[in-house]
């Protein structure tokens, strides 16, 4: 092995660089830009400013920033639904003006002012919300318009109200406590704020309303196909909104007593700066309390900072402009790029040396030697099914295979001329298996594991396992189930394919070969579902092997058989079978003699081998073309081949000019027949085994007495 | 053979079909007759020259805004530019520049403006309304940080042909309405006769449709923003002209609203390749009759806004109404 192969091998081992693209597709990674954005501006004004962070100057920023929160969450949440609220600022000198008038003309008790003004709010946000919600007007200009004339009724109010209002002083205690008080020295209205951050947070993410919402601003239209009462929870959020604009409100009325006409006024700019910067999209979907807190404390402490430093007062419109200006632009260029970046750097080809490859040329002494035994096999159900990925027989003989549709389809025995459809899983069906009592266990693509009762009723058996520690990727979730086998006791093994890949683009796996892929066990009996072996490349076909104390597992992508004990004395160590295989192994199988069939489904070739060693030159492939033009194992032909538990190879079955099985992912014999499925074919093959026992059955072979 | 005589379109309704101009014609009509006979001194010629040269700057501004709204755009830092720029140049000319050197630095920085607000809404993409309002903010600020040290600058003493753009008159016509009639007739031909015009009503309509037959939709998108600031500049030569000075403090007053009151009202849909010039006359008189009948009742400034407030919700909910989006056809993040 050269030097430089050597360090890439290296390089690849201990510079775990797929975690980028991992890093990437999170949710999360959102908030890392307004994140930052909001250290720098504490360190920038905290540098600035003298005394920034002392007790009175953090008492007051933090009592402005209560109410403020509460306005740039009630834009939030009208924004995460698609829409925006511009009448926010004219609402909150409403709200101030209701309370100032409850509390200190009419003399109300704050039990029953505080109700009254959130409720004179939301009725404002009410009105938004019928005519944009029902009616259908634009967010944009529609509440433009309500900013005027709630901001116009303001004004004539005040002009009648706002002497006698200064008069009076309210006498309550609460009410001043509201205003002024610092329970455990924090500000009331900023404990208020943060206990609404919590309780919006919780809302958007854990509750039907709040998911609701999300979902229109993510996509109206399918929202309004799949049911969602689109209008009504448009017209809530801005209810919403109008009752947080009413609290806000309320707590400036405490704090101030002040009935001054520039109430509220440029308001809807800075929460709609303070949403934007946090990182809440325009347009919806993307959001949530957190960011809009983050982009809060940002707006406030910038403008805040440039009125201490001294500018004049064209300096926070001027900030706020410009930062409202590159906030959206890095939003929308985010938005559009971010999908391209990832799949530029998701796919994180790893370093793969494999064994040489076996000799298969006819007439060669290789057992792998071609042949054409495969040229004459008889067709089952030809044009009538496709994707036969596995084959399988029931206790009556029956034979059963999925399709990419996601039926499981039946032929009967003897003649399997017709095929019935015996149900229906709504993923692509891949490995199948019986249990004990005549269930068909099957791994659906996309969806986990399943058992279909004789009766065809689908029942879920299990969708996730446990997380790996410390994992990027949520990986308790099944995406690729793939094979699977049963235990005489009753547990079931399968594997998943891979755990970064969906059905969608398993082939950028093969451009991996990383070990993606994991076997997983669900007990029946607890119900418990747990990763057995992680890192596995591409497992595929799992076969209980005769003993009952263990199985074998293919890895696809490393040409590799591997036997895994599960029981007896060496319960929990894995032993390689065949290392060197000739093609990429898929599913495996029992044979009447004791030994055991593996597909190959596609056959090495030499330049595949060798790009598996060079992972620089598949990644400049995977971030530079198409990925119809990337480097692709050959699966246009393939074989069968019978091994034994020792890794001979007993039997090489070739189809070579690829007319009636140029692919084959599994076979299963059955009564001195061998019968063949195809991920990509249309057809299943009946190929007759001379020398095989011709009462043997899978059913006998694993259950025995089983009639 | 079509039967095209009064009865059998009639009788298909076509002859009812009333669009929101020619309500809105028919309305402000009734209004004018209704003031006519409630209000003493409406009718007079004086009273109705002064109308026209009260709302010929708002038509103007109407007509700046009419052309980005038929590009499915939209200009909220019109007034912004508009008082910003003006007040520069009147900055300039009292600090000893000429007036033509002085107007020119104004008008390339409204163009600026213009340019740098249709560059951020065609290359960053950023969504016209959310550009312009940060712009109009950002505008302000840096005008009254940066240029101008007062709210209010006022013309200078001798204003020569500059001061006749608002005060002069040419056969008992206010200048102000001969400048919008002048501005009206060129935006007409503008936008029926040249490619720049027909562009414009290709890419309202719709906006990738163009962009794919090959209308150059970013270099548009500059132009007409660029156009927009130009007429709103005029426009504020004219206002400086009439009142003899500009007040930077509009830009925090409800007249953007008065300006998108005028375009909508007259009804060019704010989603876009719809209307022209006709229907920027016709709003602009209805709100010119509303504002004039108004101040003749002696009703209060807030009240005043809260019935344009009114008026404009109601043009909006009738225009939802005959335009109506539903869940299966309406753009996501159209807001």
């Amino acid at each position: 092995m050269s030097v430089q192969e050597t360090l890439t091998r290296w390089r690849n081992k201990y510079i775990p660089d797929h975690v980028v693209g991992e890093i990437l597709s999170k949710n999360w990674i959102d908030n890392t830009v307004p994140f930052l954005a909001l250290l720098a501006t504490i360190l920038v004004f905290g540098q600035v400013i003298p005394d920034f962070f002392s007790l009175s100057s953090m008492s007051d920023t933090t009592r402005q920033l209560g109410e403020f929160l509460f306005i740039v969450m009630a834009m939030m949440i009208v924004m995460v639904g698609g829409g925006i609220d511009l009448s926010v600022g004219s609402n909150y000198a409403l709200g101030n003006f209701v309370a100032l008038y409850l509390m200190n003309l009419a003399g109300l008790p704050v039990g029953v002012a505080v109700p009254l003004v959130i409720l004179a709010c939301a009725a404002v946000g009410l009105l938004n919300g019928i005519l944009i919600g029902y009616l259908r007007l634009r967010a944009f200009i529609t509440t433009l318009v309500t900013l005027i004339l709630v901001r116009a009724l303001v004004d004539m109010l005040l002009l009648r109200y706002a002497v006698d209002i200064s008069m009076a002083m309210p006498e309550s205690a609460l009410w001043e406590y509201i205003g002024i008080g610092s329970p455990l020295g924090i500000p009331f209205s900023f404990l208020l704020a943060l206990v609404l951050v919590g309780v919006v947070h919780l809302f958007l993410s854990r509750t039907r309303p709040g998911w609701h919402i999300m979902a229109i601003g993510g996509s109206r239209k399918s929202a309004y196909n799949v049911g969602i009462p689109v209008r009504r929870m448009v017209c809530i959020s801005y209810v919403i909104s109008g009752a947080l604009c009413g609290v806000a409100g309320a707590l400036f009325a405490a704090r101030l007593n002040s009935a001054g006409s520039d109430t509220g006024i440029g308001l809807e700019i800075m929460a709609l700066t303070a949403a934007v910067v946090g990182g809440n999209s325009l347009g919806g979907g993307r959001g949530s309390a957190a960011k809009g807190l983050m982009g809060a404390v940002i707006v406030l402490l910038i403008t805040n900072g440039l009125v201490r430093l001294g500018f004049q007062s064209g300096a926070a419109p001027l900030a706020l402009g410009i930062i409202l200006l590159a906030a959206i632009a890095i939003d929308v260029r985010w938005l559009k790029n971010r999908y391209k970046l990832l799949a530029k750097v998701y796919v994180s080809p790893a370093y793969l040396a494999l064994p040489p490859c076996p000799d298969t040329d006819p007439g060669s002494a290789s057992p792998y030697a071609q042949n054409d035994k495969l040229r004459n096999v008889e067709l089952i159900g030809l044009g009538e099914v496709e994707g036969p990925e596995d084959v399988i027989f029931d206790a009556d003989g029956h034979l059963y295979t999925g399709t990419r549709f996601g039926d499981i389809v039946r032929f009967r025995a003897p003649h399997y001329d017709q095929p019935e459809l015996f149900a229906h899983t709504g993923g692509h069906p891949l490995g199948l298996a019986f249990d004990r009592d005549g269930n068909l266990l099957v791994c659906v693509a996309g969806m986990g594991l399943y058992r279909i009762t004789p009766a065809g009723d689908i029942q879920k058996m299990t969708d996730e396992t446990n997380r790996t520690p410390w994992s990027i990727i949520d990986d308790s979730r099944l995406k690729l189930a793939d094979d699977l086998d049963v235990a005489p006791d009753g547990r079931v093994f399968f594997s998943e394919a891979t755990i970064r890949y969906g059905m969608s683009n398993w082939a950028y796996d093969a451009l991996e070969s990383r070990g993606n892929g994991r076997i997983i066990c669900y007990d029946p009996a607890t119900g418990r579902t747990r990763t057995v072996l992680r890192n596995l490349i591409f497992p595929n076909g799992i076969c209980m092997a005769h003993d009952g104390q263990s199985f074998f597992f293919a890895e696809t992508w490393a040409c590799r058989i591997s036997r895994y004990w599960f029981d007896g004395p060496r319960a929990g160590t894995v032993e390689t079978v065949i290392d060197d295989l000739p093609g990429y192994p898929d599913n495996i199988n029992r044979a009447s003699d004791g030994s055991y069939w593996l597909a190959l489904v596609g056959m090495r070739t030499p330049s595949m081998d060798l790009a598996l060693k060079m992972p620089g030159f598949r990644r400049r492939m995977a971030r530079r073309i198409s990925p119809q033009e990337l480097i692709f194992p050959n699966i246009n032909t393939g074989c069968v081949i019978k091994f034994d538990e020792h890794g001979t190879v007993r039997d090489t079955l070739w189809d070579l000019g690829g007319e009636n099985h140029p692919m084959i992912t599994s076979m299963r014999e059955h009564k001195g027949y061998l019968y063949l499925g195809g991920l990509l074919n249309n057809r299943i093959g009946k190929y007759r085994l001379d020398d095989a026992d011709p009462e043997w059955t899978g059913m006998t072979s694993y259950w025995g007495g089983v009639k | 053979m079509r039967n095209n005589n009064v009865f059998s379109r009639l009788a298909r309704g076509q002859l009812l079909s009333l669009t929101q101009e020619k309500i809105v014609f028919l309305l402000a009509v009734l209004l004018f007759a209704v003031f006519s006979f409630s209000l003493t001194g409406f009718a007079s010629v004086d009273n109705l020259l002064g109308l026209l040269y009260n709302v010929s700057v708002l038509g103007v501004l109407g007509l700046a805004m009419a052309l980005v709204v038929i590009g499915r755009g939209i200009d909220l830092s019109l007034i912004a530019t508009m008082a910003i720029s003006v007040a520069w140049s009147l900055t300039l000319i009292r600090d000893g520049v000429s007036i033509e050197a002085a107007l020119l630095y104004g008008m390339l920085m409204a163009l600026g403006i213009g340019i740098i607000n249709g560059w951020l809404i065609a290359y960053a993409e950023i969504p016209a309304l959310f550009c312009t309002l940060a712009m109009g903010t950002l505008v302000y600020g840096f005008g009254r940080i940066a240029l101008i040290p007062v709210d209010v600058v006022y013309m200078p003493a001798d204003p020569g042909w500059f001061g006749a753009l608002g005060q002069g008159e040419l056969f008992g016509i206010p200048a102000p309405v001969i400048v919008f009639v002048l501005l009206s007739v060129v935006a007409t031909l503008v936008l029926r006769y040249t490619r720049f015009g027909r562009y414009t009503y290709y890419m309202g309509d719709n906006y990738q449709a163009a962009r794919i037959t090959g209308v150059p939709t970013r270099p548009m998108l500059v132009m007409q923003y660029g156009v927009t600031a130009l007429i709103g500049f005029a426009a504020g030569l004219v206002t400086a002209a009439s009142v003899d000075s500009m007040n930077t403090r509009i830009v925090n007053s409800t007249m953007i609203y008065d300006v998108i009151l005028v375009v909508v009202l007259g009804g060019i849909g704010l989603s876009g390749g719809k209307g022209g010039v006709r229907n920027v006359i016709v709003g602009t008189l209805l709100i010119g009759i509303l504002l004039n009948g108004m101040t003749i009742m002696n009703i209060e400034y807030t009240v005043q806004n809260f019935i344009k407030g009114a008026i404009l919700l109601a043009a909006l909910i009738f225009d939802s109404l005959i335009n109506p989006r539903d869940e299966q056809t309406a753009q996501q993040g159209d807001i």
